[in-house]
């Protein structure tokens, strides 16, 4: 651990943001100290292993893995290790992954730096999303400030990855790295055991080592003074939609969702409803999460999670049936097109929110539910775990809304500019 | 331990085969893809599962020996929906 | 059929064996790869359905193995033409008309690679095994002309009409496999017509003057220790 100052509390991982900027090596130095890289042996990395362990770090990139879990799990496995820094952000509402490169890359090659140390590594890979020049360019520039200024452990170099919504995930990225498409693959056997060249691998998203950085210089109990105790910490959210100010925000994990909208500027015009967790993720109305803390159990209880922190705010303005029925067809191109399950029921569903949204056709949602439960976990990835979700929240939240339409068809807000991301340039369609 | 079935849905191709041999634990959705019933199998089932496991063309169908008192992490996906397994998603 | 006379070699039971066991083989092929063509599952009904029809694909391909091994035991034992085993796995090495035993050889080495990858299946992965499936299609057509070249009944009506059945029904997969799903993928559906008409166009044109022509025996490389001076006479 290092001597210098801890911040006492937020912003973290945001600290000495300078808008407009990458932040220099020098001026991280100046914000966060030195990298307190350990002696390079395998033992002596057990410290910071423990103390990853201790300060019960999750990961950021949605599945809120335990760190130090998996990189137990790295370790435990036969072989030489890999790392790689996940910054692939396929979530069209998502912004974190890109900030933390553009603007802060020494703290997340700093933490890919000590991952790769913990599990012995000789490489690591940051993936990156192909068109993000401008995080590309940072990276690079950060690398080359690193090289001039001391020897980092471990050999680090920058793969662009085509861009997709499920290409982001672990499997589909190392399937990249070795050669294949950017497309989940049906594991066994597990990335950890065996991943990129057939080697046991960490895959960590960028926010996740970023953390790490921080934590190997102020420790675990540091990091536990923010947060819960299931999910400890500071984290970064994104929000959009209707906020006077949506961006990236640095926030202590079970904060109130609105502190966090007041920190935005607060609604931009009469809410109707939050998405909380991007388009795998669970809407809730805007009286419900006016209650809500941002911590996984409380979420929990409303069948709803954090995920990659994506979170919209959706106005009474807008038609909830139109935004979704256009995010599920585009949920459902950005299908990889391997599992009939799959291809077929979100196609199904897809096809289905149309007619509901053209309205005349009552019967339209009881299909909307056959085709849900039969596309549920019966995928190589959880893709369709995760559209099903957003899908019956949906229905859910927006009962009326969507029964109105099943009845009548479309209404005024319909032909309102669409507000949910739908992006089709430089995002290559898995399926095709 | 408990046997169960387990589909490799990027290997299926729906050829169908599986849901003919083992009706008791397998049925086929709108599109031919098997619905698996995640019941343990139970021993006098087993031949019949294991025969399904080898007719399948493209290998999808594998038979899982797990055991039922298994220290293996569980790994919450979103809405903390636990997984058995492997790590993340 | 005529038998040769007075001969010190006669034509043994073996003999009838390896030829008559080679036919089998040579038809069981033919089913096997017919219903591999015709992806024959999609016929299946409630009272034949898929597990069935693909039982029966995997039992026609092991029968037409266990006869392959009884057409090369036999004609290893049989002392007319003394052919060694080897000559069964390695093509185009022996004495005994070479080039069309060979062929059987050929076919014989495809087969087996298909049966023990498809046995090892879970093993090596779907892939190796798909790949050396392929080469199911391969191993038809040179027994064909095994058949044609090596075998000493082909001026015979009979084996010309079986080898002409097993041809025209290989003919018959190939076009409906084809025309199913056509213009889907047209340049493999397009390559596989050609193949099969150019296959079958050669033959036919090439077995007057080849197999049914005269002097056959010699000219397919029957040691001339075999061939009676007065050729024709005798089988094969």
């Amino acid at each position: 651990m290092s001597d210098f100052p801890a911040p006492a509390t937020l912003p973290r991982i945001l600290a000495g943001l300078r808008t407009q900027r990458s932040m220099a090596l020098d001026h991280h130095i100046e914000i966060h100290g030195a990298l307190p890289l350990v002696a390079h042996r395998r033992r002596d990395s057990g410290a910071l292993i423990e103390a990853l362990e201790r300060s019960g770090l999750r990961g950021r990139g949605g599945a809120a893995f335990p760190t130090a879990t998996k990189i137990k799990a790295v370790i435990a496995s036969r072989g030489r290790a890999t790392v790689v820094a996940n910054a692939c952000e396929g979530e069209p509402a998502s912004f974190k992954d890109r900030l933390l490169l553009e603007r802060l890359p020494q703290l997340v090659i700093d933490g890919a730096v000590l991952a790769a140390q913990a599990v012995d590594a000789a490489e690591v890979f940051i993936a990156v999303d192909a068109g993000a020049s401008l995080a590309a360019r940072s990276i690079q520039r950060a690398l080359r400030e690193r090289t001039d200024a001391s020897r980092d452990p471990a050999r680090v170099r920058l793969v662009p990855v085509p861009r997709g919504y499920v290409s982001g995930q672990e499997s589909a990225v190392v399937n990249y790295l070795n050669g294949g498409p950017a497309k989940p693959t049906a594991t066994p056997p597990p990335i950890f055991r065996r991943g990129v060249n057939g080697r046991p691998t960490l895959v960590n998203n960028v926010e996740t080592l970023a953390h790490i950085a921080l934590i190997a210089r102020h420790g675990a109990a540091w990091f536990r003074e923010l947060g819960t105790q299931t999910n400890p910490g500071s984290t970064l959210v994104t929000l959009g939609g209707a906020v006077v100010d949506p961006g990236v925000f640095e926030i202590e994990v079970g904060a109130p969702l609105a502190s966090l909208v007041n920190a935005a500027g607060g609604p931009a015009s009469p809410l109707r409803a939050f998405l909380l967790g991007g388009y795998a993720g669970t809407w809730v109305t805007a009286t419900a999460a006016n209650e809500l803390a941002l911590g996984s159990d409380e979420l929990g209880d409303v069948g709803a999670s954090l995920g990659a922190g994506v979170i919209i705010a959706l106005p009474s303005s807008a038609c909830p049936v139109a935004e979704i029925a256009s995010v599920g067809r585009w949920l459902s191109d950005q299908s990889a097109g391997q599992c009939g399950p799959c291809i077929n029921g979100l196609d199904a569903i897809a096809t289905t929110l149309a007619q509901i949204r053209a309205g005349g056709d009552p019967r339209a949602l009881g299909r909307i539910s056959r085709w849900a439960s039969l596309a549920n976990g019966r995928g190589a990835c959880a893709h369709p775990d995760g559209v099903v979700r957003f899908i019956r929240s949906a229905i859910d939240v927006f009962e009326d809304e969507f029964a109105d339409h099943a009845r009548s068809g479309p209404c005024t807000a319909c032909l309102q500019r669409q507000l949910l991301p739908t992006p089709t340039a430089g995002l290559s369609r898995a399926a095709a | 331990m408990t046997v169960r079935l387990r589909v490799n849905w990027i290997a299926c191709e729906a050829h169908g085969m599986c849901a003919e041999l083992l009706p008791e634990r397998i049925t086929l959705d709108d599109w031919g893809y098997p619905i698996i019933d995640q019941r343990p199998i139970p021993p006098e089932l087993e031949a019949h599962a294991r025969r399904a496991v080898d007719a399948c063309p493209t290998l999808a169908l594998a038979l899982e020996r797990v055991r039922t008192r298994q220290p293996s992490p569980r790994f919450p996906t979103q809405a903390g929906r636990l997984v058995d397994g492997e790590p993340g998603t | 059929m005529t038998l040769a006379l007075a001969s010190t070699v006669g034509p043994s039971a073996y003999w009838y064996l390896t030829r008559a066991s080679g036919t089998v083989a040579l038809i069981l092929l033919t089913l096997s790869v017919v219903l591999g063509v015709l992806d024959v599952e999609q016929y299946s009904t409630p009272r034949v359905p898929r597990f069935v029809v693909d039982g029966v694909h995997r039992t026609a391909s092991l029968l037409a193995v266990v006869f392959l091994f009884v057409h090369i035991l036999t004609s290893a034992l049989d002392s007319f033409a003394s052919i060694p085993l080897i000559d069964a796995i390695v093509p185009f090495a022996g004495t005994y008309r070479p080039l069309w035993l060979g062929l059987g050889a050929a076919s014989f080495d495809l087969v087996l690679a298909i049966m023990i990858t498809s046995v090892a299946r879970r093993r090596l992965g779907y892939r190796a095994w798909r790949l050396t499936h392929w080469l199911a299609y391969a191993s038809w057509p040179i027994a064909l002309l095994h058949a044609l070249g090596t075998g000493s009944d082909v001026k015979a009506t009979w084996m010309l009409a079986i080898c002409g059945a097993c041809l025209v029904v290989v003919l018959v997969a190939v076009w409906m496999r084809v025309l199913s799903g056509w213009p889907d993928g047209i340049r493999p559906r397009s390559a596989a017509l050609a193949l099969a008409a150019i296959f079958a166009g050669g033959t036919a044109l090439w077995l007057p003057s080849g197999p049914l022509g005269a002097h056959w025996a010699q000219r397919a490389g029957t040691p001339s220790s075999l061939l009676r001076p007065s050729a024709g006479r005798r089988p094969g």
